[in-house]
Formats: structure tokens, C-alpha cells, sequence
């Protein structure tokens, strides 16, 4: 069953009680909260995610997002994330209690999930190939996964590129899409389909909303991609579309660097690594308009297939 | 208790696993997670033979933790060479205890065990020498306050935690096993008299079985806080099992525990070791340590306290009267640490001064 057949007195009384069990991906997740917006992010962003009984037996992870007891309540309400009552993080003010549970659900996976290597990455996929995209923060990453997505491509993920140790595929953990301040806009401009929900102002990350998957890529979470290329997005004002291709080594080096699980992996985070950059072209990526951003990636993605 | 505490029982037990339901093996990881045993939890269903039981949408929260495991001891035995060489500069000889020491000796209890922390034993005369050698090689002490400072350096049996620059890695340098204020005072000369060389690994020494042994469950009854209450416990478990393969281990055992004023420490640690995880224990032990059991009221009061602090910390596994044991097991450990003299003001800058010192793992 999907969430969005649940009625919405029925998702608030889960919610509020023994939890909403819902899959992403690979994973299971309970999810517990007394806070409206947490219910408002899950309606209007996971509808096309599967639910099952609330006295579901197993979750992988179980999780809340609760206001704090005490005093500040009345003063500065805020909000905790826990993961089996245990908090990881300090609390937020209670307005960015939904990208908290998106924070704190990477967090579970990316500190657990040891049989994949986490390569911190969006991931989109087409033709059966997978396009990783690592960047620093401000790069337009997410801009640019966001994009792909509601332009045909599948969305795998937009944080966590998950890289099966055993497969060597890309094992898709499709969920929101987390945009930033001006790239809201940009993506509510980009396109029709899109459906952002409401912002959340002033956190660490500035103004924060998040961008809801599309079905397809929703419906085919279970079906895993393999790695087709390594793109190293970088937005530029004015600058024309252009790909250039970049050193395996140096790729090779940033992947680790910027993968949340390469150094507890040992040797095997090496082999699963090297294994993944053979298979793959390396490119760095300069863009100023999204609509060329896309029509370079479908060349691309039309080349591999011919 | 208001569930049942599922990890003692796989432990103990790792048979049961074949009948756990998939609601129970939820619990069970749950508990495992925070008492930091699911590796180790992993390692036992393996060795019965129980990891087949394992149902498939739990098994790669096992393997990932056994993943994390076996890189830690990887990091381990690294952080040991360097240590080693970094003290060999000074013309210390290294000497591991406990989780380091179950590693280098390839010892039953290494297997599936999570690191804070590596802990070393020098001569006090050497501890400066010791401090000076690491602070080199780029291990320096870390935030603490002035107070947890000074604390540490005139109280305790160690000199606060030093941390790696780069690697973040932490050493707890020791000289002594139980702080220079403690009721009892095993006298670290002795413990290192009967150190034992680590076969494969020269220069590397590590406590004797029967100090080994002493040692954690020393440790386990004066440490103030136990966040990893049943995860010691699971360590002195497999040491004995492991010991007691020598025919004549059980009489030395007592013997050493009275040398070194550690029969209370002993007789508690078979106690819980036993109510937890049913550690097989030779009755004329008992007879020997009978002397140091407690009054019938005051044990009664000591159960009451242990057989909840030192169960999983995890809420299934806590009842009403849980914090008020943690809190007694505190109180207790510090009683044992410290005379009443100095016990009271250290409490209460505690109690005061809270949380940062505490996180700090001050005292």
C-alpha cells in the first residue's frame, strides 16, 4: 500500500502513536512525531511510498521527531531528532522539524549501511546507466540531479550514492530532493511537474525545501543501475554548457575523500572504488542554463546507448 | 523489566535465535545496536552456528557491523606499532590492557569488540617520560578543564585521555589499574611482573590471564558510569571461558584476586557474569570466595542495582527503578574511588558544573 491511501487522521494517528513504517529504497524506517509538519512533509513529499501495517514487525531504523520537554517549549519551541531515543544531533527550532528527518535518515544510512560504499553523491540513471554526480556543497548538485529527474532521468538519489560491495551497482535510495535558496526557484521555474513544499528559513544550510520524486523513480527503487559516469557538476553564471573530460586517478581520490564510509571499508573500499571508476568516464562539468545542462547529459547518455 | 532483555539471552543462549520472531530479532537489534554488541552478537550466533537463523531483512545490520569491527581492529594493531615505536624512542616498553591487549594476544575476547580507546600501563616513575614520548609522535591532551585536569593528574590512575592531531585516535596512558584513592590497591608492580610477552609481536607485553581477568572486572565495578555495562561483561565472559581451558586457572584465579586486593571485584563480577550470560563457574570457587560476599540485605541491595545498570541500555530493557540504579552504581563506584573527604566536593562540582564535564569523561 502507498502512503497516500492512508487518510490523513490515519497517518496523524500512526504517527503520533506506534509509528508510519515506510520503505526507501533498501531500507525500512519507523517514523514517529507529534509535530504537524512533519505529517504535512510526509503527505505531500512520500505518497508514492510504500506503507505497510504500523504493527509492521522489523524496521531498520527507528526513528522521532519530537519537540523537546521543558520550559523552552513556550519560549523557542524546537525539535529533536532520535534514532531509538537517542538524539545525534542538537535540537533545531521546531520550523525545520521536516529536513531534520531528511538529515537524520541520511545520517542513519550513511553511519550503518557498511555494505554499500556511501560515496556522498547525487545519482541519477538512464538507459541503464547511472551518471554519479560528487561536488562540493554549492556546486548545484542538487540543482542539477533535480533537474535530470524531471527531465526523463531516473532519480536514484540526490545525498547518498549507495554502491552495492558485492554488485558493484548503484543501489537506488530515491527520496525528496533537497534544494537550497535560489535553487528553489529555479526548479519551481524549470518545470511544472515539480512540486516543492514548504520552505524552511534559516538553517544551517539557509533556506531549505525539498522537491518530491517523481512515481517512476519511486516505483522502481528496487531496480539498481550500473555505473555509467563520474560528473563533476560546477554552475558558473553565463558560462555555455561544456564537458571536459578528467583524470581517473584524481576522481578516484576525491571519491574517497568524499565517501562516508571509505576508510571503515579497509581494502575492499579500495577494490569496490577502483572497480567503480574502471567501469566509468570522468568528467568535469561547467554549466549556466539548466535546459543546456540537460541537453549535454542527453547526448550523453544517447551516445552510450548507440 | 517491562521486555525482555533478547541480547543476555542470545548470548547466553545463541540456540534460542532459531526461535526468535521477527519482532523479537527487531528488539534484539535494537538492543544490541546500543549496548554497541551487535559484531560481537554476530561472532557468537556464528561460532554456534546460529547465523543462518538470522532472517534475511536483519542480516546486513550483522555484516555492516562486522565490517566496522574487523576495520577497527585493522586500526588497532596499526595504533599499536605506533605507539610502540613512539615509546621505544624513550626506552618504555609497551604494556596493553584490555581490548588492545585482547587484540594483540588474539584472544577470543577481541572478537567482534568495538574501540573507544587504546589503554596502556607504565610505571608512574615513566609517566612523564611516557607523556613526552607520545605528545612527539602527535598524541596531546584533550579539551579538558582545569578542574578534570588537576583531577585526573593527582587522583586517578591516569593522566587524562591524549588524542592523535591527525588520526583522532585516543590513548588512556595508565599507571595503575584502580585510582591512588581506591579501597583496594592493586600494586601495578606486581601486574607487571607477570606481564607476558605477545608472541608475533616483539616488544608488545600484555597482562597475564588471571590480571587480565582481575583487571576488567576491577574496572567494571569502579568505573562510574556504565554505558557499556553489558559489553564488559561480555568481554570478562570470554576470558574466562577462554582461561579456564587451563586445568589449574580457577585456584590461581582466587589465589591472584587475594594478592592483589581483588577478591570483592572478583566475587561481584562472577556474580553478574553469571546472571547475565551464565559463564560456567566451578562451585569451589564460590566456596573460596565466600568471604567476600557481602551481607544477605546488602547483596540483595547490590542485585537490585546491577542486574539493571549493567543490563543493555536500552529503554525495552529499563524499568522505574533503572535511572535510580544507575545513579546508585555512580555513587558506589566513586564510594570505592575515593575517601569521603575528598568523594563529596568531587560530586557535587559534578552535579553543578554537569554535563560538559561528564561528556568529557572526566570522572
Amino acid at each position: 500500500m502507498k502512503l497516500l491511501q492512508l487518510p490523513p487522521a490515519e497517518l496523524r494517528r500512526q504517527l503520533a502513536g506506534p509509528g508510519v513504517w515506510l520503505r526507501t529504497g533498501p531500507f525500512s524506517v519507523r517514523v514517529r512525531s507529534h509535530v504537524p509538519h512533519v505529517a504535512e512533509g510526509l503527505t505531500q513529499l512520500y505518497g508514492q511510498f510504500e506503507v505497510r501495517s504500523p504493527h509492521e514487525a522489523f524496521a531498520d531504523f527507528h526513528v522521532s521527531v519530537d519537540r523537546p520537554r521543558g520550559l523552552r517549549r513556550w519560549l523557542r519551541p524546537q525539535v529533536n531528532f532520535a534514532v531509538d531515543g537517542v538524539p545525534p544531533f542538537k535540537p533545531l527550532p521546531l520550523d525545520q522539524a521536516f529536513p531534520m528527518l531528511e538529515w537524520g535518515l541520511n545520517w542513519c544510512v550513511s553511519t550503518r549501511a557498511h555494505q554499500y560504499l556511501i560515496i556522498h553523491a547525487g545519482v541519477v540513471e538512464k538507459n541503464g546507466r547511472a551518471a554519479i554526480l560528487p561536488a562540493p556543497p554549492g556546486s548545484g548538485k542538487s540543482t542539477l540531479t533535480a533537474a535530470l529527474m524531471l527531465s526523463g532521468w531516473r532519480l536514484l538519489s540526490d545525498e547518498l550514492t549507495l554502491i552495492d560491495r558485492r554488485t558493484g551497482l548503484v543501489q537506488p535510495l530515491p527520496r525528496p530532493v533537497s534544494l537550497k535558496n535560489q535553487s528553489i526557484d529555479i526548479i519551481r521555474a524549470f518545470s511544472p511537474d515539480a512540486f516543492v513544499n514548504r520552505e524552511s528559513r534559516d538553517t544551517v544550510k539557509g533556506t531549505v525545501a525539498h522537491l518530491r520524486p517523481l512515481r517512476d523513480s519511486v516505483r522502481r527503487q528496487h531496480e539498481p543501475a550500473r555505473p555509467g559516469w563520474v560528473i563533476f557538476p560546477r554552475w558558473q553564471a553565463g558560462a555555455a554548457a561544456r564537458l571536459t573530460p578528467r583524470s581517473k586517478a584524481q576522481t578516484f581520490m576525491f571519491l574517497a575523500e568524499n565517501a562516508f564510509n571509505y576508510s571503515h571499508l579497509g581494502a575492499d573500499g579500495f577494490r569496490v572504488g577502483s572497480a567503480l571508476i574502471d567501469q566509468t568516464a570522468c568528467y568535469d562539468f561547467e554549466y549556466g542554463i539548466l535546459d543546456e545542462a540537460v541537453a549535454q547529459f542527453e547526448r550523453l547518455a544517447a551516445e552510450g546507448s548507440a | 523489566m517491562n521486555a525482555p532483555d533478547l541480547l543476555s539471552r542470545t548470548l547466553r543462549a545463541p540456540d534460542a535465535a532459531r526461535a526468535l520472531s521477527m519482532g523479537e530479532w527487531d528488539l534484539l537489534l535494537r538492543q544490541a545496536h546500543h549496548a554497541g554488541l551487535t559484531s560481537r552478537l554476530y561472532h557468537i550466533l556464528r561460532q554456534a552456528g546460529c547465523d543462518e537463523a538470522i532472517p534475511a531483512p536483519a542480516r546486513w545490520h550483522f555484516e555492516a557491523a562486522d565490517t566496522l569491527a574487523a576495520r577497527q581492529q585493522v586500526a588497532v594493531r596499526w595504533e599499536i606499532a605506533q605507539v610502540k615505536k613512539a615509546l621505544g624512542t624513550a626506552g618504555i616498553p609497551l604494556l596493553l590492557l584490555k581490548g588492545a591487549a585482547y587484540v594483540a594476544a588474539g584472544l577470543p575476547a577481541a572478537q567482534g569488540r568495538l574501540f573507544n580507546d587504546l589503554d596502556i600501563l607504565v610505571p608512574r616513575e615513566a609517566l612523564d617520560a611516557a607523556e613526552s614520548a607520545l605528545m612527539l609522535a602527535g598524541w596531546h591532551a584533550t579539551g579538558l578543564s582545569a578542574y578534570d585536569q588537576r583531577y585526573y593528574r593527582r587522583w586517578m590512575h591516569e593522566i587524562p585521555p591524549l588524542q592523535h592531531v591527525q588520526r583522532a585516535t585516543v590513548i588512556d596512558v595508565h599507571h595503575a589499574i584502580l585510582p591512588d584513592t581506591a579501597r583496594s590497591r592493586p600494586d601495578p608492580a606486581r601486574l607487571r611482573a607477570q606481564a607476558v610477552a605477545v608472541p608475533g609481536l616483539p616488544g608488545v607485553r600484555v597482562l597475564c590471564a588471571t590480571d587480565r581477568i582481575l583487571h576488567s572486572a576491577a574496572h567494571l565495578f569502579h568505573d562510574g558510569e556504565l554505558p557499556h555495562g553489558l559489553r564488559d561483561l561480555s568481554d570478562l565472559d570470554l576470558l574466562l571461558r577462554d582461561a579456564a581451558r587451563e586445568a589449574d586457572f580457577w585456584p590461581r584465579l582466587v589465589a591472584r584476586a587475594g594478592e592483589l586486593e581483588l577478591g570483592r571485584s572478583l566475587f561481584h563480577a562472577l556474580r553478574y557474569v553469571r546472571h547475565f550470560l551464565a559463564t560456567p563457574v566451578p562451585a569451589s570457587v564460590d566456596v573460596a570466595l565466600a568471604r567476600f560476599a557481602p551481607a544477605r540485605p546488602v547483596q540483595a541491595l547490590l542485585d537490585a542495582v546491577f542486574t539493571r545498570a549493567l543490563a543493555p541500555m536500552h529503554p525495552s530493557c529499563e524499568d522505574r527503578l533503572t535511572p535510580a540504579a544507575r545513579l546508585a552504581a555512580y555513587v558506589r563506584a566513586h564510594w570505592l574511588r575515593m575517601p569521603p573527604r575528598l568523594l563529596l566536593p568531587h560530586l557535587l562540582h559534578k552535579a553543578f558544573l554537569g554535563e560538559d564535564a561528564r561528556e568529557a569523561k572526566a570522572a
